[in-house]
């Protein structure tokens, strides 16, 4: 089973690389963006086949390593 | 004063710092993080700066995770000092030891050049050789050093005396234009900018050197 994990900063946290992003974009043209934020994605390729277990033991990776609760926010996706 | 600087795969000022403590009268051991212990009868333990593990994922954060970094928490925790500078800064507060993050610095370019601190708390072995509200020159070189709390942790550190330093003009964007904070018993300092790059007449400056010095007096076995 594999999972993705999608870590963003909080909201109200600031973002600059996200902020040049979309300065960027409004450089290139692209009008109406009103923000970019900029996360990252985290494949894991998991041994466990029970989605429940999976589950808890992603979320734990998160806490652990993968996201730090004081900046980011992350959500668990299983594929 | 006996020392350890604990070396993690990409520090790159731990000898710096090492010399600055044996200069300043330390006894220093070096430890590799793959070690489970820290060499008994230590005084005081420093966390270099670098780009351990390449900054992979957060700065600091797989560095945090290493054995040798399980035993400097139980260092701080019965109360010894700890020290991190730079990178040694965010691996102290990916371990919990210190409140807050560091993200990126908000002109999101890589800053080195010397800045303006202020000392701000003078009550703790690190600064007690400063004065309150003191201007002294130290280097930075950072990319994440903006520092970052919630509003309560940051009135909290403003409130509790734990401020360390402040920049006198803010070259990252971190909130309270803090530099360096201390644990809530002022004996675990982390600051971004590095003191140990200004430790000798020969570094262009000697500001640093006073933290070093009162370390030793503070911490010389009774």
């Amino acid at each position: 089973m594999k999972a993705r994990v999608h870590v963003m900063l909080k909201n109200g946290v600031l973002d600059p690389q996200g902020a040049a992003v979309r300065h960027a974009l409004g450089t290139l043209g692209f009008e109406g963006v009103n923000g970019v934020r900029q996360g990252k994605v985290i494949e894991l390729d998991l041994a466990e086949t029970d989605k429940a277990k999976a589950e808890a033991s992603v979320a734990q990776m998160c806490d652990k390593l993968l996201a730090n609760a004081v900046i980011e926010s992350y959500t668990v996706e299983l594929i | 004063m006996r020392a350890a600087v604990v070396v993690f795969p990409g520090s790159n000022c731990d000898r710096d710092l090492a010399v600055a403590l044996e200069k300043a009268g330390a006894e220093v051991t070096m430890v590799w993080h793959k070690d489970t212990d820290l060499p008994k009868g230590l005084d005081f333990v420093g966390v270099p700066g670098g780009f351990s593990f390449g900054d992979y994922l957060r700065c600091g954060a797989i560095a945090a995770r290493s054995p040798i970094c399980r035993s400097v928490v139980d260092f701080a925790n019965a109360g010894g000092h700890v020290f991190g500078v730079c990178n040694g800064f965010q691996i102290l507060t990916e371990t919990g030891l210190l409140p807050g993050a560091l993200l990126q610095n908000a002109g999101l370019k890589y800053i080195c050049k010397n800045v303006g601190l202020k000392v701000e708390n003078t009550d703790s072995a690190f600064t007690g050789g400063y004065k309150t509200g003191q201007e002294i020159t130290i280097p930075i070189a950072h990319h994440e050093g903006n520092y970052t709390a919630d509003a309560d942790t940051l009135a909290m550190l403003q409130g509790e005396g734990r401020v360390a330093f402040t920049y006198s003009d803010n070259p990252n964007g971190a909130m309270g234009d803090i530099a360096g904070i201390f644990s809530p018993n002022r004996r675990v300092l982390g600051m971004m900018p590095h003191p140990e790059r200004m430790a000798e007449p020969a570094h262009g400056g000697t500001d640093g050197a006073p933290m070093f010095a009162n370390l030793i007096n503070a911490l010389i076995p009774a």
